[in-house]
């Protein structure tokens, strides 16, 4: 049985879908953390941050502090942190272009335009006893809520964070927080490479086996996962992304190849995942 | 009270408000109630199933967005087993949008998707993303009468005819799609258009050329809307660029009986019931008791005959 049944609020012996709102929230802190990498959170209305990991929301990047062009679309952006009771939403993005540019403009008490939330999420298994999260760079954003989710279902989790350098590890606390072990690897001292990755998730996979393997945020990382789970005959989960215009399954423009049933389907990103089974997902 | 129903040949909807075809799914019920709408316009679907074009799908621009989908649909077996039972449940008239490469498969689509419960059917004759260099049928007067005509003979229901801008003299159209036997014309679909990576110099689109929608071809289309209103008798639906209840107003004086909103469905999933209060707002303060009022208002105005020295 999953633990997150998000799709379905089970009502009144029926299945009601899951609602998506379409609303503002209102900015508390919109922070630099390090490099290009920006914080904010926001105050939502009643049952907007009813959430689970993995799920985004699609943001409307129009700063009244910008003057410079606005783009059309709205941006999507993975929860970092979500809080039902306190109606909290996190976010923590990456400075890219023009949408997030204007993003990190807004300032506290300002309405920013929020849709969702979107997508499928994570799925945590009750029988699990130890999960493998390998993040990189704002991927990292993505599977902050699964440890969380994870450390209050009672599952471990083992963390690899990765990065170009040191200064831009940005949530090893909030991992540390809730109890996952971390290894953080860089680029800088070349501990990031694939073959030391490698090498440490064979050793804790040795020490005390993995239920699953969940990734975000880098191809390479997706290719060992893929090749790992396959020997180890662990499953696995990864969080993939592809320019969106609607967030909602409408408009059919965020679609990737997966491979499902034998077959290659052309599935939407925002709707059929953008959470995905490893075995789904083709590295690109 | 304003009556807010209008009437679109035999049909009545209980407004003027429904999505483009391809810009909403059963998914928006997750937003709001959907029953509110005047009706419903499913993606077009074609009897095969295809996969649609190479990503990139969209690019951006000045308060547009252009598009190379590129018609994916399941076919019509899945979509009438999987997808038509959940419209129907909706309660509104559902408008099924068809799309097809030759008038045959045209008539014959529209015969098997001439089911009880469907309100009626919108023939896509205007897809720029169908077929190489962005061609079809809506583009000349002779192949829209062929396929509209071959269209009538394999179907009672109501057929709505989905123009193409693309076109030197859409009216002529227009004349074309009446004489054909269409119920309604739905002016207009986007227009082909392109954009260009200055950094790469690549197409931002991965089909290359594709459809422009939003608010930068509004005037466009309200001009087409005002000419197609003087030239047929049959409704017209206005799409293109809506995003709020004054573009609405604005067609509807064109001459427009209804209106389909696309593209802003994409940066408000909940815009559709804002228009529609705010359309019933506009009608109640000018003191409208039928929103019908507002349709061909400007068309029915005396010319301005004198110039203000
Ligand atoms: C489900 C999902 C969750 C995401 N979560 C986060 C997150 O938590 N933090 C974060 O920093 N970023 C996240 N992203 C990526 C983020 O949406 C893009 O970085 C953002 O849209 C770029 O917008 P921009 O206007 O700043 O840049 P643009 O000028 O639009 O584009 C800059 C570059 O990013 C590419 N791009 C644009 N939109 C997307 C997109 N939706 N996905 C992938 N690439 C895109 C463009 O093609 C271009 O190469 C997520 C994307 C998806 C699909
Ligand atoms: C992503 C996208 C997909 C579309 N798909 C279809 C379609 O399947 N069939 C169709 O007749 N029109 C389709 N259209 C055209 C719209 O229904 C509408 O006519 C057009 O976009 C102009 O209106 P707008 O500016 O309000 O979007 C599509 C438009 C967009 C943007």
């Amino acid at each position: 049985m999953p633990v997150h049944d998000h799709l379905a609020v089970r009502e009144r012996g029926g299945v009601r879908p899951q609602p998506i709102f379409s609303d503002h929230g209102r900015v508390l802190r919109n922070d630099h953390v390090a490099g290009e990498y920006w914080h904010m959170e926001l105050e939502v209305p009643n049952g907007m941050a009813d959430a689970a990991p993995g799920q985004f929301y699609q943001m409307m990047c129009e700063s009244r502090a910008t003057s410079g062009p606005m783009p059309f679309l709205r941006r999507p952006m993975s929860i970092y942190h979500f809080d039902r009771q306190r109606r909290r939403l996190e976010f923590l993005y990456k400075i890219t272009g023009l949408g997030t540019t204007a993003l990190a403009q807004y300032r506290c008490g300002d309405l920013l335009g929020l849709v969702g939330p979107l997508g499928v999420g994570f799925r945590l298994q009750e029988l699990w006893k130890h999960i493998l999260i390998v993040a990189r760079g704002v991927g990292l954003a993505t599977l902050a809520p699964l440890a969380e989710a994870a450390h209050q279902h009672g599952i471990r989790s083992t963390v690899i964070l990765s990065a170009r350098s040191p200064d831009l590890l940005l949530s090893k606390d909030r991992f540390l927080k809730n109890g996952a072990a971390v290894s953080v690897i860089v680029d800088t001292d070349r501990s990031s490479d694939v073959e030391n990755v490698e090498r440490l998730i064979r050793g804790f996979h040795a020490a005390y086996p993995f239920d699953a393997f969940f990734t975000c945020g880098s191809n390479r990382l997706l290719k060992l996962l893929k090749t790992l789970s396959r020997e180890l005959n662990v499953s696995g989960q990864v969080a993939i992304e592809q320019q969106m215009a609607c967030g909602l399954g409408m408009c059919f423009c965020c679609v990737r190849p997966i491979e499902r049933g034998g077959r290659i389907e052309q599935l939407r990103v925002c709707h059929d995942g953008p959470v995905f089974a490893l075995e789904e997902v083709n590295s690109w | 009270m304003v009556n807010m129903a209008v009437k679109i040949g035999s049909l009545t909807l209980q407004n003027p408000i429904m999505p483009g075809s391809g810009c909403c799914s059963d998914e928006i019920d997750r937003v709001y109630d959907v029953t509110q709408l005047g009706a419903f316009v499913p993606k077009s679907i074609e009897i095969v199933p295809r996969e649609g074009n190479p990503v990139p799908r969209v690019a951006e621009t000045p308060q547009g967005l252009l598009n190379s989908i590129g018609l994916p649909t399941y076919g019509l077996p899945y979509f009438l087993q999987h997808q038509l039972p959940v419209y129907l449940r909706f309660g509104i008239p559902i408008v099924v949008s068809v799309s097809a490469g030759t008038a045959e498969e045209f008539a014959s689509i529209c015969r098997q998707v001439s089911l009880p419960g469907v309100a009626g059917i919108e023939i896509n004759i205007s897809c720029p993303n169908k077929e190489e260099g962005g061609r079809a049928f809506a583009m000349g007067a002779d192949s829209t009468l062929r396929v509209v005509k071959a269209i009538r003979e394999a179907t009672s229901k109501p057929i709505w005819a989905k123009l193409t801008p693309n076109t030197g003299d859409i009216a002529e159209v227009a004349v074309a799609a009446e004489a054909g036997g269409a119920d309604a014309l739905v002016v207009a679909n986007t227009f082909l258009g392109m954009a260009i990576d200055t950094e790469t110099f690549r197409p931002k689109l991965g089909n290359i050329t594709g459809g422009l929608s939003g608010p930068a071809i509004k005037p466009i289309v309200v001009r087409m809307v005002y000419q197609c209103a003087q030239a047929v008798r049959i409704p017209i639906i206005a799409s293109g660029g809506i995003m709020n209840a004054a573009d609405v107003v604005e067609y509807m004086a064109a001459g427009a009986s209804a209106a389909q909103v696309g593209t802003a469905n994409f940066l408000d999933p909940a815009v559709m019931p804002k228009i529609l209060s705010d359309l019933r707002k506009f009608c109640q303060d000018r003191g409208f008791g039928n929103v019908t009022e507002l349709i061909g208002r400007t068309l029915r105005l005396e010319p301005a005959t004198t110039l203000v020295a």
